[in-house]
């Protein structure tokens, strides 16, 4: 704050003083520490999850640049004779060499390494559990669309900077990873065989992919990362955070502590409390231990060969296929054993990124909003996030399908039987049960409001009847209750000027009973204060 | 919730803001008020000198501890030294370098956290939020800038320029892109790519060596129920390109009863003596297939799970692959050892496009 | 049972003990008959088991006790049992020695469990097969020791067994319900026999196919595998990435979430 004060006149004495008014003078900083010093963030735990996510990346660019310093990314053959004993005299590319000496003869070496590979595990967990609490408290909605595919986008390149990182050191593991991706690559129809010629430099493996893929992963990827997140983050400060509904917190205000000083301690002090916690993890816990996989051979490979846990997804719906799909049209081969689960993979991916837009579409609702929405109060939308997480998380588990054969004495074709009938009936039994629980939550709120708290103490009326005591509850706690946007579906489509009833109206008018037929309003003063039960808008009318 | 406060029209005009809350229901008369921020209720630092007192000794202790911290990573480092000839060295050196470093950020996160916590004010403020639209005023101004440039370039006016400007500008990254095309150079690779997937190092003769160490084989070597990896005769780490060879020649040789192999008649003679040799690449998505069971005969992916039937022509019995391994025709030399009648008939590996042109 | 032992004063007191808790663990009384009827045989006989005549006859009538039921009382093998004609002492001292067999109940596989029998009975059931038929014999101690090239046998092993039995030897899924085990508490001995007999559904690892040289140095990276704990600290049962994904999700994310928890609550 002290930069504020840059008068000419009174020369400043102090070491900060003169440095600040020196700074000033060349930059006018002054502006910026008046307009963003005192900007105000709502505190709530959720709240962090995105930081975790950036914190990660941070931790992730300073341990990757340690690497880069030692990491040799070409696949030139060399003579391994390092400390390793069951790897000495093995022929083996550079890139594996150099991370066995990174492993095992520099000093924090492999710490940094293992640092490295849990924040990238970390970084997209995190990422992923932010777009959890964004979806299921509706902070998609306008005005922050478009930071929600800019987040979207940031989460598809954190899987994309984790792959090409994963593959770098040319291990047995990760090159059988690769070799899978050049085998969904020549199932894209008619240029499936040029595109995998052109991503290896020719056959697979060729002798150019780890080079290839270094260029990607340090420098084309985290360059689109740095720029989403600087337009994630600047589209952050010009929608101001959003915050949970409560007392005095309304659409026009942001109730929460100042950047200076209270989130210059908490933020700050949280991206080491991140930092910490993974560097402990790396000095605790072998990750990727290399070294075990032996270097990138075409014949070898392990039992429980398994890509790093966001890839999981892909890999597991690729292994829910049945056998025999694939057809020859016009002589050219189509793999639908691949493509149709990518597709699927796809789809997931991008109702994910349209979600918002086509809720917005549904409700027509063009205000702005900053207030956000307890999960129970947008069923609709709470079940059909549990329905599309169901549907990922059963891809997800097919990919570790044999590792649970094994761990629970299963057969591993009985656990994929299993996991393909789940990856169609789960998604649509979780929609219904998360359905009936919001509602159920739903109604729980209106008691509440209605008549008070049970008190857990019970009264013998006049009449002899027994009745618990219903404590009221207060007006903040009240309001904490009733704040939220309740919608209804439309009940008939209106011709448009033309004088026809379009197929988007009706399409809107269907989607909108989908969204809002079981519906459950917030409680109004009047029904309050007549007392009566609450009748009218109960689901299943 | 009567008919009338619902708004199921689109052009329905919100009261604040101008926007239309489409279908949402809306009853200014009939809700409840915002009671306003709830008091702020003090804090143990707030009332009591010695509790701030205490929770600032706590965050001196945790920056202290961070220095500590700090400090015992680097004797760590000094301390744990990583010797090249111990392999058990490292571990140390990693757990305690790590600890020291883990503690000193930490315990500097924590100290930063619990100073914020409870000492500095919590009283809650509040900012005042504005549409994000600009004012009438900046979209007047904006417009005004726009069409000064408008005017002043005849960027609407010059429809030939600027046609001819943006044909340039879709042509200009064009080289660029046809530049790609060497990521897969041809002449280094000799031919069509569909081509070379169709042939592997196997030729009419080739004796099959074990897989790495390039011994032949011996047919009486191979006894019923084994299972040996095999690569082509002449196939070292000294070969040109020999990982892109080695990824297509691979082969699965095992040895059934001869009245357990079921053999289509045009590949009885194939096999020699219930010895069958498959390319051990996976028809899915290129895996090596190597997990055999030696009386069910079959053949595991572990990477998908595709089974195949090594007792019958390799078909696939399970799991997302569609077509059965391909299989290399053997025969025995003059001296005994197994060797190639000649490459496979088909493409190894997984499908590709022009696989069936 | 324990004073049989001590009569005849050639088997520890540990391994009374250890069939004493066998006995125990197997409530099912057939096991404790089977188990009491090879005790009261071995312990008649044992006294003047010298002779390499006498283990095998000493071998028959274990075998015909415990073993012809389901393989037949000439090692012909019946519906339930294959036969042992030509599987050698090494094949008797693996499946019986890791308590494969006799099975507990028919299943895909015969799981190792305790061991049902004292290693003398063990010889003698495996210098029976071995008399009737020939087969792999139990392997030279000196090729146990773990002083072969690691780094021939770990190749060797990341070629011919780690698709199975995992890189790190922590095992793997088969086809309906089979697995192949964990071998990181496999006695050496126990893994030179299972290569070259391929018990089960492994693949036989003949002489011809693995020389004796190679199956040593395969125990040779096995053991260093084993002797060397993971030098970047927990290894998570050597699972690979589903560990490492599963440990990140609870412990990891799990540990800054309850920080995050502590950093937006409100002090009092």
């Amino acid at each position: 704050m002290t930069t504020t004060e840059s008068a000419p006149a009174a020369a400043p004495r102090t070491f900060i003083g003169k440095a600040s008014n020196y700074l000033e003078e060349r930059s006018g900083i002054s502006v910026a520490v008046k307009e963003f010093g005192r900007k105000v963030f709502p505190d709530h735990w959720s709240f962090m999850l995105g930081e975790v996510a950036l914190y990660s990346f941070v931790v992730l660019v300073l341990s990757g640049t340690f690497l880069t310093l030692f990491f040799q990314p070409s696949m030139a053959e060399v003579e391994y004779h390092g400390s390793y004993a069951p790897l000495s005299g093995m022929h083996m590319s550079a890139a594996y060499a150099s991370t066995l000496h990174i492993s095992f003869e520099v000093r924090g070496g492999l710490l940094m390494r293992q640092v490295h590979h849990w924040a990238a595990l970390m970084f997209v967990a995190a990422a992923g559990l932010h777009m959890l609490r964004i979806f299921f408290t509706g902070a998609f909605r306008k005005p922050r669309e478009l930071n929600w595919v800019v987040g979207f986008t940031l989460f598809v390149l954190g899987m994309a900077a984790g792959f090409t990182g994963y593959s770098l050191p040319d291990d047995l593991l990760s090159g059988n990873g690769l070799r899978i991706i050049d085998g969904v690559l020549k199932a894209i129809p008619i240029v499936g065989t040029w595109l995998s010629f052109l991503m290896f430099g020719g056959e697979f493996p060729g002798s150019v992919i780890i080079s290839r893929l270094y260029m990607a992963h340090i420098m084309l990827i985290p360059a689109l990362i740095i720029a989403m997140i600087g337009l994630h983050l600047l589209m952050v400060v010009l929608h101001k955070h959003t915050q949970y509904p409560g007392p005095g917190r309304t659409n026009n205000n942001v109730v929460g502590y100042p950047l200076l000083p209270v989130y210059a301690g908490k933020a700050g002090g949280f991206f080491f409390i991140v930092f910490g916690v993974l560097v402990a993890i790396g000095s605790l816990v072998t990750i990727n231990p290399i070294w075990a996989y032996g270097p990138y051979d075409p014949s070898p490979v392990s039992a429980g060969t398994q890509p790093d846990w966001y890839i999981g997804p892909v890999d597991g719906a690729l292994r829910l296929v049945p056998p025999h799909i694939e057809s020859v049209i016009f002589g050219w081969t189509f793999s639908w054993n691949i493509l149709i689960p990518s597709l699927i993979f796809g789809i997931v991916l991008i109702s994910v990124a349209i979600y918002p837009f086509v809720e917005a579409w549904v409700t027509g609702d063009r205000r702005e909003h900053h207030v956000l929405d307890r999960p129970r109060n947008a069923p609709t939308r709470t079940a059909i996030g549990a329905a599309l997480m169901t549907a990922y998380s059963v891809m997800w588990a097919a990919a570790s399908g044999d590792l649970m054969a094994t761990h629970f004495h299963v057969d591993v074709f009985l656990v994929t039987h299993v996991l393909q009938v789940l990856l169609f009936v789960g998604p649509v039994v979780a929609y219904f049960i998360t359905k009936r629980i919001c509602l159920g939550l739903q109604k729980k709120d209106r008691e509440i409001v209605l008549h008070g708290i049970e008190s857990g103490e019970i009264v013998r009326l006049a009449s002899g009847e027994y009745v618990e005591v219903h404590k009221p509850i207060d007006e903040y706690e009240r309001w904490r209750l009733v704040d939220f946007t309740s919608y209804a579906p439309i009940e008939r489509t209106h011709p448009n000027a033309d004088g026809k009833i379009t197929f988007g109206s009706r399409m809107r008018a269907a989607l909108s009973r989908w969204f809002y037929e079981d519906r459950i309003s917030p409680v109004k003063p009047s029904e309050l204060t007549s007392g009566h039960e609450q009748p009218e808008s109960l689901p299943d009318n | 919730m009567t008919n009338s406060d619902q708004r199921s029209d689109e052009d329905a005009i919100d009261v604040q803001g101008g926007y239309s809350s489409g279908i949402a229901v809306i009853d200014p008369e009939d809700s409840f008020t915002d009671p306003g921020i709830e008091p702020h209720r003090p804090r143990k630092t707030d009332l009591f000198p010695e509790a701030e007192k205490r929770s600032a000794r706590t965050v001196v202790a945790w920056m202290v501890l961070s220095a500590i911290g700090a400090v015992a990573a680097i004797v760590a480092y000094v301390v744990f030294p990583i010797d090249g000839h111990d392999i058990s060295t490292v571990r140390p050196n990693n757990l305690f370098l790590g600890l020291g470093i883990a503690l000193s950020l930490l315990a500097l996160g924590i100290g930063a956290v619990h100073w914020a916590r409870q000492l500095m004010v919590d009283e809650e403020t509040i900012d005042i939020r504005h549409p994000q639209r600009g004012s009438e005023e900046a979209q007047a101004g904006a417009l005004e800038v726009l069409d000064a440039a408008n005017k002043e370039s005849g960027f609407g006016r010059r429809t030939l320029i600027r046609r001819s400007l943006i044909g340039a500008a879709v042509l200009t990254p064009l080289p660029g892109i046809v530049m790609l095309r060497d990521l897969a150079p041809l002449a280094t690779q000799g031919g069509d790519p569909a081509e070379l997937l169709r042939h592997t190092m196997w030729t009419a003769g080739t004796r099959l060596t074990r897989d790495p160490d390039g011994t032949p084989i011996k047919a009486s070597d191979v006894q019923i129920g084994s299972a040996v990896h095999v690569i082509p005769e002449g196939l070292t780490n000294e070969t040109e390109d020999w990982l892109n060879k080695k990824a297509k020649a691979v082969v699965l040789v095992v040895r059934l009863e001869e009245e357990d192999l079921i053999e289509a008649e045009e590949k009885k003679s194939w096999s020699y003596h219930g010895i069958v040799a498959y390319s051990k690449i996976c028809t899915h998505v290129g895996c090596p297939v190597a997990l055999v069971e030696q009386h069910t005969h079959h053949l595991l992916c572990p990477c998908h799970q595709s089974t195949f039937d090594v007792a019958d022509g390799a078909k696939v019995i399970f799991g997302p692959a569609n077509r059965a391994l391909p299989q290399l025709p053997i025969a025995v030399d003059d001296e005994g050892y197994l060797v190639a009648q000649s490459d496979f008939h088909e493409p190894v590996g997984p499908s590709f496009p022009e696989r069936a042109l | 049972m324990k004073r049989t032992a001590k009569k005849t004063g050639r088997r520890s007191p540990l391994a009374s003990v250890a069939l004493l808790g066998i006995g125990l663990l197997f409530t099912g009384g057939a096991y404790v008959v089977v188990s009491q009827t090879a005790n009261a045989t071995s312990a008649s006989a044992s006294a003047s088991a010298s002779t390499a005549s006498d283990l095998v006859d000493e071998g028959q009538k274990l075998f015909s006790a415990n073993c012809a039921t389901c393989h037949g009382t000439s090692l012909e093998g019946t519906g339930s049992g294959p036969s042992l004609v030509g599987v050698g002492a090494a094949a008797v001292s693996f499946q019986v020695g890791t308590g494969r067999m006799p099975m507990a109940n028919q299943g895909a596989q015969a799981p190792a469990k305790a061991v049902q029998f004292t290693d003398e009975q063990i010889s003698a059931l495996a210098a029976y097969v071995a008399a009737n038929g020939g087969g792999p014999e139990i392997p030279d101690e000196s090729l146990l020791q773990g002083n072969g090239d690691a780094a021939h046998g770990a190749e060797l092993f990341r070629t011919n067994c780690a698709m199975c039995h995992n890189v790190s030897g922590a095992g793997g899924a088969l086809t309906e319900g089979k697995y192949a085990p964990a071998l990181n508490t496999v006695t050496p001995q126990h893994i030179y026999e299972a290569m070259v007999t391929g018990p089960q559904n492994m693949p036989v690892f003949s002489d011809t196919n693995l020389t004796s040289t190679d199956k040593q140095d395969i125990i040779t990276y096995l053991l260093y595998v084993r002797e060397n704990a993971s030098p970047g600290g927990i290894d998570l049962g050597n699972l690979g990435p589903v560990a490492e994904g599963l440990f990140l999700w609870i412990f990891g994310l799990g540990i800054i979430v309850a920080f995050t928890v502590w950093l937006a609550s409100k002090s009092n």
